[in-house]
């Protein structure tokens, strides 16, 4: 049977098998936690705390009046002993709450509820709000948000991604082979918030057994478990659309415009977390592996550990790595510092070795146009760094340089080993920067 | 030869009919142009470079001749060309030209920053800067790839052994492509007559800074303290000087412990060595 994917993509090298059969752990939290006023799409949220302050496992302790941002809680009980700058995973120092854990856990209070499907969808968007819950697929853009679409767009469809396409990573698939029934229910709590009639949850081929499992569990006619095509980027919110529904968003339009919202599984286990248990999204499960670390596996880490921490546990390196990213090797970005935290849009801690993050000295373009062939978003990969090297803003503007998705299929792809993505990403800043200076 | 004959008629009467429909054709179409914009044009430098804010050097023609543009609107051409724009104008605005040169303003050169990463990608400083902030310590200093000096349209900037850009101040015509290339706005438009500069655009804290580059701000308010005009203030962890209040004095480049501050010919003033 042909299986349903998009049009393009890659298929990388995928190394899941490293880490697909170890079960998810926990990580005891660290004695110092640095927990980032900045874990989603968004300006960084206030400080509710000050040096010296006690604060409880669960506690509010960053919020912010703008539209677009979440709550920021304690993942551990202790004492603040700082509100300062600290390296943050966008390469820049970013104000965050440095907390010392008492090692108690004391939890705040938690408002439980035994059947949380019969909440309202009111109230199941002001947990997950309340809770601080972001996409954690990666993007961290902030779901409460996701889930109230603008202009009371219809929604027909939720689809729910478990196609986790980046190599390496297996949080997703161990979520969906360990926790199918709580994974199922979050889905069920965010069609009912966002008023989706079905519930579509697309998941790869590679993971058979988190198939069997959701299906398992799936019960109802409304949830559908489709597989899909083992492809990058095939978890790319808009490929998944097509590939499930046939419907495509605009160019520069957004997933509702087509009906549709998409939610990771991730997002889907924390929002019952949320509206089960009252608790708030304090860990996630990350995936530590790549060549690089002794001991890969799924550990389940409070935010604010940093990746020292979390790759000590891990058995350390094997031998001086060459690189270390947050996120799948494909959209995930290298760390300088080993003092970063673990963010909640933090999927995975890769270690390459140093012959592992080979670099390549660009050459001539021999137009091959195999760029074009893999791009999922349909551009001109070849035509839009040509602009963006020659500052042509408004042609690639014209050439649909913001419906890029920076899956980087296209710098993946390049036999010449090309700079791509790199200038496709300095178009659309360029663009964005022009866009702002001019609304002013 | 009756071949060539025809030929050669042939061709004459049809060479005079096109030239008579020529003359009637350039006579009757004939575009006014205001004999001003050429004379304008051609006393312009001709670079095109844009810094006048009109298209290229024709454009400004034109706006200077209906009005649009101001005489000295030209930072290229300098006083001669804002003297021979109003000798054509038939005007005398009597406006001062101040001549701007670019000022860089990082002095973090391989020397005295450290670098945290290394940087694998293109050699542009702006997609440096989007990648993760770029490979140096210093989240605000200048990145070295050289985007600045592949953009001067007048060969007036070059790379220096250092890993930093250097204005070569005769050459500078001021027209600020360098300084809209640099994505971390370290490049200034300063009047060549200003002679004192604070080369950090850091707002890190003091000890943050140290910790990256020998050669920061790290607004200890010595120069804040000590300047007698009151030209300079630290703000956000920065020590800024406002050029029109400066009298060039040189009091703050003493005292300044990182020699963030220099004078204009770029060489630090050589500090008194304390007696006893």
């Amino acid at each position: 049977m042909k299986k349903k994917t998009f049009r393009g993509g890659v298929h990388p090298e995928y190394a899941k098998d490293i880490t697909a059969e170890k079960s998810i752990q926990d990580l005891p939290a660290p004695e110092m936690i640095v927990i980032s006023l900045q874990q989603h799409i968004g300006a960084p949220v206030d400080s509710l705390v000050k040096k010296g302050d006690s604060v409880l496992m669960g506690q509010l302790i960053g919020n912010s009046s703008y539209a677009v941002s979440a709550n920021v809680h304690s993942s551990v009980s202790g004492t603040v002993v700082a509100v300062e700058p600290r390296p943050h995973i966008s390469g820049r120092s970013v104000i965050s709450v440095v907390i010392k854990n008492d090692g108690q856990d004391n939890p705040c209070e938690m408002i439980s509820h035994s059947d949380p499907i019969q909440l309202s969808p009111q109230e199941i968007k002001d947990k997950i709000k309340a809770a601080g819950i972001v996409g954690l697929g990666g993007a961290a853009f902030p779901t409460s948000i996701k889930l109230d679409p603008p202009d009371q767009a219809n929604i027909d469809y939720l689809i729910i991604n478990g196609s986790e396409c980046e190599p390496y990573l297996t949080a997703d698939d161990r979520m969906m082979v360990e926790e199918p029934a709580d994974v199922i229910l979050g889905a069920k709590l965010l069609a009912k918030g966002c008023g989706a009639e079905r519930i579509l949850i697309g998941i790869e081929e590679n993971k058979p057994e988190a198939i069997r499992n959701m299906r398992d569990h799936a019960g109802s006619n409304a949830i559908e478990i489709v597989v899909l095509d083992t492809k990058y980027p095939q978890g790319g919110e808009k490929q998944m659309i097509t590939a499930l529904t046939g419907r495509e968003v605009p160019s520069n339009g957004l997933p509702y415009q087509a009906g549709v919202i998409v939610q990771n599984v991730g997002t889907a286990l924390a929002t019952t977390q949320a509206c089960r248990d009252g608790r708030a999204l304090i860990d996630r499960v990350v995936t530590l592996t790549g060549a690089g670390i002794k001991e890969p596996r799924n550990y389940r880490i409070r935010l604010g550990t940093s990746f020292r921490v979390a790759i000590e546990a891990a058995g350390g390196f094997t031998a001086e790595p060459g690189k270390v990213i947050a996120g799948g090797p494909l959209m995930g970005s290298a760390q300088f510092d080993l003092d970063v935290p673990v963010m909640k849009g933090t999927s995975s801690i890769l270690v390459f070795t140093k012959e592992d993050s080979k670099q390549f000295d660009p050459m001539p373009c021999i137009k091959c146009a195999r760029c074009v062939d893999v791009c999922p978003a349909s551009l001109l990969p070849v035509r839009l760094e040509a602009y963006s090297m020659n500052a042509m803003w408004d042609e690639a503007l014209e050439y649909g340089a913001m419906d890029c998705i920076e899956c980087g299929c296209c710098t993946y792809i390049c036999p010449s080993k090309r700079f791509l993505l790199h200038w496709m990403r300095l178009a659309k800043n360029e663009i964005i920067v022009a866009k702002r200076r001019q609304t002013g | 030869m009756s071949n060539t004959l025809i030929s050669l008629l042939s061709m004459g009467i049809l060479g005079a009919i096109f030239a008579i429909g020529l003359v009637i054709a350039s006579k009757k179409f004939a575009v006014d142009v205001d004999p001003k914009v050429n004379a304008l044009e051609g006393v312009l430098p001709g670079v095109n470079c844009g810094a006048c804010g009109f298209a290229g050097c024709r454009s400004f023609a034109e706006g200077l001749a209906e009005g649009k543009a101001s005489p000295n609107g030209c930072p290229v051409g300098g006083i001669d060309v804002a003297k021979a724009v109003e000798e054509i104008l038939g005007i005398d605005t009597g406006n001062a030209f101040s001549r701007k040169v670019a000022q860089v303003l990082c002095k973090g050169g391989h020397a005295e920053a450290t670098q945290r990463a290394d940087y694998n990608g293109p050699m542009d400083c702006r997609i440096a800067n989007i990648t993760q902030g770029g490979d140096k310590g210093c989240t605000y200093g200048c990145l070295g790839l050289a985007t600045c000096v592949e953009r001067c349209p007048f060969d007036a900037m070059a790379m220096n052994e250092n890993g930093l850009p250097i204005v070569f101040e005769d050459k500078c015509t001021g027209c600020g492509k360098c300084v809209a290339a640099c994505p971390r706005d370290i490049i200034v438009l300063a009047g060549e007559e200003y002679g004192v500069h604070i080369r950090c655009r850091s707002l890190a804290l003091g000890k943050e800074v140290r910790k990256v580059c020998q050669v920061g701000c790290i607004a200890c308010r010595r120069c804040e303290k000590e300047c007698p005009v009151d030209a300079i203030a630290v703000e956000k962890n920065l020590a800024e000087i406002d050029y029109d209040k400066c009298i060039v004095c040189r009091k703050c480049v003493a005292v300044c412990p990182t020699n963030s501050i220099e004078s204009q010919d770029g060489k630090p003033i050589v500090k008194k060595k304390k007696m006893g």
